[in-house]
């Protein structure tokens, strides 16, 4: 099991969460360039990214053999994966890390994919908590725009075409992507959601993300964190 | 004996989007120790069932077509932990469950699965996962409707993996620790596993089989058990049809319009009895 969070006392984790093309990922990137520019030592991890499941992923994606539990256990396991090696350690030498989704994906996808709440929640429960999590908040219509501004095909998983829920990709996404964001909204008071506006200006997203990320390190470093 | 229930239960939050109230197969499972000759077993096992008619299918740990490869690469690597190893084994379980262990059951197969998630549960927890943990995320697994184990001793185990195939890395447990010298880790890790297995045979009720007999006297204390299964579900499955038929064959003189209320003893008292609010 992992280590207790005072442990990881010195470091900071900070984590940005929302549905495909709410903006999170370009926040993100703003932010680790300012906390670099203010001398923090900073490390960035992106969801679905371990080298440990990448063929499995990549082949079942490709080839659909994905079912709502295989899905989720490989997601879990690229999270264990990152968790040993590229959060953990970053975190007991008092570094900053940025993580682009967290846990609260696995739980707003697989519940949205029909998994038992519960089953979900526990079996991420090895999971560090983080110090604050910042959910982008986008209406469907928005996120649609943003998804197909950018490329010319919504993908199958991220369309939840799995679950048959129309034969259409884009209306496919939105009652797939729907379901995710209703599971956001009920997590957000739960998990306690920093909840940004990401239909207003990227500016004016980030000074607000900058506001409340300063104040995590105005703390005085020997007082008592969680 | 405990009596077989009708149909298949999962171990604990199960899969809420499949149905699996017509899983009309048997599922037969082995456990045991690396080594302690299951392979042999199953097949032998799988062959008697086939000239008896049954229509047989084998699963065996780490052989699901997403995961396989992963799990082999992953272990060639040795950068696992006690997350990520079990989370690989629970993938590629719930693959071979959701794609070949449901449907073959569906179908009225018998489904002999070579180790089950027991396997899983003695291997985490010797590496220090949390038991209540592992059991959780195998919470979407079937309960077999029977778990024979193969129980062996170290000292037993020790000179017949010797003689087969020889120590290897994992089956010594190297990745724990407890040495650099690759006959006393597989020691102290095996005996740590055989007690674990040991723990779980009482309580997930596994049929205790003597593994360090010969090969046949196996063989034929298995088949007993697997007999004594299928007899017991084979009654249970015609008394079931004949309770379905019942109402058929012996109620049609019943009038249709007789009030039901009341006509069983074990009904619970009509609502204008319950007092008022």
């Amino acid at each position: 099991m992992p280590p207790k969070r005072s442990a990881l006392r010195k470091g900071r984790l900070i984590v940005v969460e929302g549905i495909d093309g709410s903006g999170k990922s370009t926040q993100i990137k703003l932010l680790q360039k300012w906390l670099e520019a203010r001398g923090q030592q900073v490390f960035f991890t992106e969801w679905n990214s371990s080298a440990l499941v990448r063929q499995a992923t990549k082949r079942g994606k490709k080839k659909n053999l994905l079912t709502p539990t295989t899905f989720s256990l490989l997601h879990a396991t690229d999270f264990a994966d990152r968790l040993t090696y590229h959060i953990i350690p970053y975190l007991k030498a008092g570094m900053t890390v940025l993580a682009d989704r967290y846990v609260y994906t696995a739980f707003a996808r697989d519940i949205a994919r029909g998994v038992d709440a519960a089953w979900v929640r526990d079996l991420y429960s090895f999971a560090v908590e983080p110090d604050a999590v910042f959910y982008f908040r986008v209406p469907m219509n928005i996120a649609v725009d943003r998804i197909l501004g950018t490329r010319t095909k919504i993908k199958f998983y991220e369309a939840g075409m799995d679950l048959g829920l129309s034969r259409d990709p884009v209306e496919s996404f939105r009652l797939f992507q729907g379901r995710v964001l209703a599971e956001y909204d009920r997590m957000a008071p739960e998990y306690q959601f920093q909840v940004i506006d990401g239909t207003r200006s990227i500016d004016s997203q980030q000074q607000k993300v900058r506001g409340i990320v300063a104040r995590l390190y105005d703390q005085a470093p020997n007082m008592e964190r969680r | 004996m405990k009596s077989v229930r009708p149909g298949k239960s999962y171990f604990a939050h199960g899969l809420p989007y499949t149905d699996i109230a017509r899983l009309n197969g048997t599922l037969l499972t082995l456990e045991g120790t690396d080594g302690v000759g299951r392979s042999v077993q199953v097949k032998l096992l799988k062959e008697w069932l086939e000239v008896q008619g049954y229509g047989v299918i084998e699963t065996g740990w780490t052989r699901s077509e997403l995961m396989s490869e992963t799990i082999g690469a992953a272990k060639a690597g040795h950068n696992l932990n006690e997350l990520t190893f079990s989370l690989l084994y629970a993938t590629d379980f719930a693959d071979r469950l959701e794609k070949i262990v449901i449907p073959a059951l569906r179908s009225g197969f018998v489904v002999i699965a070579d180790r089950y998630m027991y396997t899983a549960f003695a291997r985490s927890v010797v590496r220090g996962a949390d038991p209540a943990w592992i059991r959780n995320v195998f919470g979407f697994a079937l309960v077999p409707d029977l778990t024979l184990y193969l129980k062996v001793d170290v000292d037993t185990l020790i000179p017949r993996i010797l003689r087969s195939r020889g120590m290897d890395y994992w089956e010594a447990g190297m990745d724990l620790h407890f040495g650099s010298d690759l006959f006393e880790s597989f020691r102290k890790y095996q005996w740590r596993l055989i007690r674990e297995y040991n723990r779980m045979a009482s309580e997930f009720g596994f049929v205790t089989v003597n593994a360090s007999l010969p090969m046949e006297e196996i063989q034929a204390r298995i088949r007993r058990k697997v007999q004594a299964l299928l007899d017991e579900r084979k009654v249970q499955t015609l008394s079931e049809g004949i309770e379905t038929l019942r109402p058929l064959l012996f109620e049609p003189e019943i009038p249709r319009r007789r009030p039901i209320r009341g006509s069983r003893a074990s009904r619970p008292a009509p609502a204008e009895h319950a007092p008022a609010p």
